[in-house]
């Protein structure tokens, strides 16, 4: 690709647009070109439809600015199921790629596609689709876990939806205009340095993470506060619901864990905007301490992933169990000790850069001994169950999955802590199906379970199960098809990230792995039918109790979708089963004596920022230095601008809440 | 207390209260998470300087064939300063406790006595850099000089947006006056600044210092 005249001659044009030019848009790349018309259309019908019907105000008032947890939940779930879609889409393309390029094939995926692909794939799959995911139920459910009416900071907590959105806009954005890293997801120096990736990708990887990362990071503050100061009376730390324990370890993980990503990227785009040494191969710079650095934040970033999930578990199987879970407190150190332990692991990545045997053995060790904290977890999942009336509905099969699916997953991980088996496994295809068969088994499996289990609490009415099925099967069985023959292939010394392979011998084994994959992308269908299919059937699977699992914890005490307010009295706990112990003591509603409850106001503060920021990141990445320089000021400005405004709250007012809480009670004395 | 709410007296502790909600809205004073939540944040920030200080370490020796520690830095000036900083944080102290004693003028004085220190600081440091910069040493020359420029660079960036925060606290002070939640927002500068100022001692110490002996 030549750049266009334009970009040669013109100096204005160099001015105003930096590097950007006509031949940054891939019109070359026929697949590129055929996504983006889906996306373009798909987008007009969505702004079509929205405008028709009249909905950008109710969308600006009731969510774009909303400061409620519950709205803001239901919006990163949204966000992470997009992202899912696309993440997705990439596993398959390499999938069939893989699966075709042999015997001279060079499959239908040129190198510089390929390799920008399997990048986006582990990025958006870790950084839009899981982290999204487990922020937005973790927003929905523990402030009212612990009876609270919001979480700490409400603005921040908008502000930061806005922000991890904002990252995933520039990432989408760089499949349209320009290109993505090429580098793998963690971006490793020299070669994500400006000497080797001197084009846009990488730039639009730091940008996307460190925007999206400053989302999080907030979101991470906010939560913790929210879980120490917002409880309600009686709750104290041993009487936190498992799931808001395991959601506390996971957010203090998120806070002390992703300033070190910050850092590390910043250095990285110092390297590579103003040329320092900090990762280059000369003048005295050090690629390993990128890769220590980056792992030092990677590490304890899978243990955020699936702690909360843990959590999901604890809650599923006890429900679904009818009993109380067992060992609440071993879980709960369980917890806190995996939490601690996942910052003295992250060797363990790299045992090939040769930094010795006894480094190696301790980093070995330590991640070895995780398994134990994470075994004690599992056995307290079985006694749960064991002599409990199990009941196997949507969310307690994909626990059961999750079991089995991890359980294999955790013992090829123990298998790749032992340093010398590294030497032979590290970056084979034998460490993809590990980290796969955790995430998936573990992360994935567990939002569906989350997904099935409070769809009922965020909405009114049940998922349907017949699909609902029809998706778990799929997936699960879709995924050991995906995902074994990638250990045979490991084993065999297949390493990452290849294009093409020369043995055709191998080539069977792809076959099957795309056919797994096929059957998961069957299995994903399926799931967006059950929620087409339960919308469409929503007055059949009505839930008017808001308890229709037969729940145990405070959640499950308020109404289905829960009021702005989540309760309309502050409940007080006597119990870590705080709903099966107020059940099981006749509990009543109160049906008078309200208040006016003290709610925080709507602004669209952090909306105008996260777009700021997106121009700004447009800016750095293009080198269209007066955008960067302009939004900069606007940021500033606009955060400024928003602590002169000291009103940010209001009251709903007392005959509010009686009409709400009088049309509860009337739907449960229609139930009987 | 329960009076209002006809509850089943089943449901009523010994004191006549309701068993499982409270008969009335609790008061959680606004901002009541504020300090905790800035706490974290201060935190995570610290976290951040961690990864720069130890990237010093590892970095600190590669001079590749440039200047050193030795070469470079003029004590007595940083000495003036960390002087500068140290000062600034102390006049911050002063406001504290004038703001505690609810003096607007006072308050607002040392504040930007304070803020003149900070400029100061930052004016020394911005002659330093350049300095190093016109003798060749800039951040590009080895891994010592980008990790040095970077972990200073940082503190620097920190203080100027400490100052540009406490001008704009200094405009809502004289608009409001000291109420709470201007109280609330000069303790989170106060612990911002105080922050920056233990960040510095690290700095000080351990580049200036230990650099010089290395």
């Amino acid at each position: 690709m030549s750049p266009s005249p334009a970009s040669e001659n013109s100096g204005i044009w160099k001015l105003i647009f930096g590097r950007l030019d006509w031949s940054s848009l891939p019109l070359h790349e026929p697949i590129v070109v055929g996504t983006f018309l889906m996306v373009m259309l798909g987008g007009l019908v969505v702004v079509a439809g929205i405008t028709k019907y009249k909905l950008w105000g109710m969308l600006w008032n009731d969510w774009f600015t909303t400061v409620d947890h519950k709205r803001i939940g239901i919006m990163y779930m949204i966000l992470g199921l997009i992202m899912f879609v696309r993440g997705f889409a990439d596993a398959v393309m390499m999938r069939l790629q893989q699966a075709m390029a042999f015997n001279g094939s060079e499959g239908y995926l040129n190198a510089h596609h390929y390799d920008q692909i399997f990048t986006a794939h582990g990025v958006i799959m870790i950084f839009f689709v899981a982290m999204p995911m487990i922020t937005g139920i973790m927003n929905y459910i523990v402030p009212l876990q612990i009876g609270a009416r919001d979480v700490s900071f409400p603005f921040l907590n908008n502000f930061s939806f806005w922000m991890t959105t904002a990252g995933a806009v520039i990432v989408m954005m760089s499949l349209f205009v320009g290109e993505f890293a090429r580098t793998g997801w963690l971006a490793y120096p020299p070669l994500s340095g400006i000497a080797y990736s001197p084009g846009v990708g990488v730039d639009y990887y730091i940008w996307g993470l460190q925007i999206a990362g400053i989302g999080t990071l907030l979101s991470g503050v906010n939560l913790i506060a929210t879980i120490v100061k917002m409880r309600a009376p009686g709750m104290n730390m041993m009487k936190l619901p498992v799931f808001t324990w395991t959601s506390l370890c996971a957010n203090v993980l998120i806070v002390a864990a992703f300033p070190v990503l910050t850092a590390v990227l910043a250095l990285l785009s110092l390297d590579r905007y103003v040329g320092t040494a900090f990762f280059t191969n000369d003048m005295g710079g050090n690629p390993m301490m990128y890769v220590n650095l980056i792992w030092i934040w990677g590490h304890p970033e899978v243990y955020i992933l699936i702690l909360p999930l843990f959590g999901v578990f604890s809650e599923v199987t006890a429900t679904f169990s009818n009993k109380r879970l067992f060992g609440y407190s071993s879980m709960v150190y369980a917890t806190i000790v995996i939490a601690l332990l996942s910052y003295l692991v992250w060797l363990h990545h790299f045992f090939t850069m040769g930094s010795g045997a006894s480094v190696n053995s301790f980093f070995g060790i330590t991640t070895m001994v995780i398994s134990i904290p994470t075994g004690a977890k599992l056995f307290n999942w079985l006694f749960t169950m064991y002599r409990g009336r199990i009941r196997f509905d949507l969310p307690m099969m994909w626990t059961v999955a999750f079991m089995l699916t991890f359980t294999v997953g955790g013992m090829t991980g123990v298998l790749l802590a032992v340093p010398p088996a590294d030497f032979v496994l590290h970056n084979s295809l034998f460490l993809i199906a590990h980290f796969h068969n955790v995430i998936i088994g573990g992360v994935l499996f567990g939002l569906f379970a989350a997904i099935n289990y409070w769809w009922p609490k965020a909405f009114g009415f049940t998922l349907d199960t017949k699909w609902g099925k029809r998706s778990f099967w799929l997936w699960v069985v879709g995924f050991w098809f995906a995902f074994m023959p990638l250990y045979i292939l490991g084993l065999m010394g297949v390493t990452r990230r290849m294009r093409v392979f020369d043995d055709p011998s191998l080539q069977i084994w792809f076959q099957i792995a795309a056919f797994g994959a096929l059957m998961i992308a069957a299995g994903i269908a399926c799931m967006f039918v059950q929620f087409a299919v339960s919308i469409i059937n929503r007055e059949k699977l009505r839930d008017t109790t808001g308890d229709p699992w037969n729940g145990r914890t405070l959640e499950w005490a308020t109404s289905s979708p829960p009021p702005d307010y989540n309760f309309a009295f502050t409940p007080v706990i006597h119990d870590n089963d705080a709903w099966a112990d107020m059940k099981k003591r006749g509990y009543q509603r109160p049906l008078s004596g309200y208040e006016a409850i003290h709610m925080p106001s709507n602004t669209g503060t952090g909306i105008i920022i996260a777009g700021l920021s997106i121009a700004f990141s447009v800016g750095m990445i293009w080198y269209m230095w007066w955008l960067a320089g302009l939004s900069f000021v606007g940021i500033l400005a606009v955060a400024i601008g928003h602590t002169f405004n000291y009103k940010r709250d209001f009251y709903i007012p007392k005959d509010v809440v009686e009409r709400t809480e009088g049309e509860r009670t009337a739907l449960l004395a229609a139930k009987g | 207390m329960a009076s209002a709410s006809p509850i089943d007296p089943a449901f009523l502790d010994k004191d006549g209260n309701p068993l499982f909600h409270l008969a009335h809205e609790p008061h959680h004073p606004e901002g009541s998470s504020t300090m905790l939540g800035f706490w974290m944040y201060l935190m995570s920030d610290c976290l951040i300087f961690a990864c720069l200080f130890a990237t010093y370490a590892v970095l600190g020796g590669n001079y590749a064939a440039g200047p050193g520690p030795k070469d470079l830095f003029d004590l007595p000036l940083v000495a003036l300063n960390t002087a500068m900083l140290l000062f600034s944080s102390i006049t911050y102290g002063f406001a504290m406790l004038a703001m505690e004693k609810n003096r607007v003028a006072a308050t607002q004085g040392w504040l930007a006595i304070t803020g003149l220190f900070g400029l100061a600081f930052l004016s020394i440091e911005m002659y330093e850099f350049a300095h190093l910069v016109h003798e060749g040493a800039t951040p590009m020359r080895s891994g010592f000089l980008s990790a040095f420029f970077t972990l200073v660079g940082t503190h620097g960036l920190h203080v100027t947006f400490g100052c540009i925060w406490l001008v704009t606290l200094m405009v809502q002070v004289a608009r409001h006056g000291l109420i709470p939640a201007n109280q609330r927002r000069l303790m989170c500068l106060s612990m911002f600044w105080h922050f920056l100022d233990v960040i510095w001692i690290g700095v000080f110490t351990f580049v200036y210092l230990m650099g010089m002996l290395r």
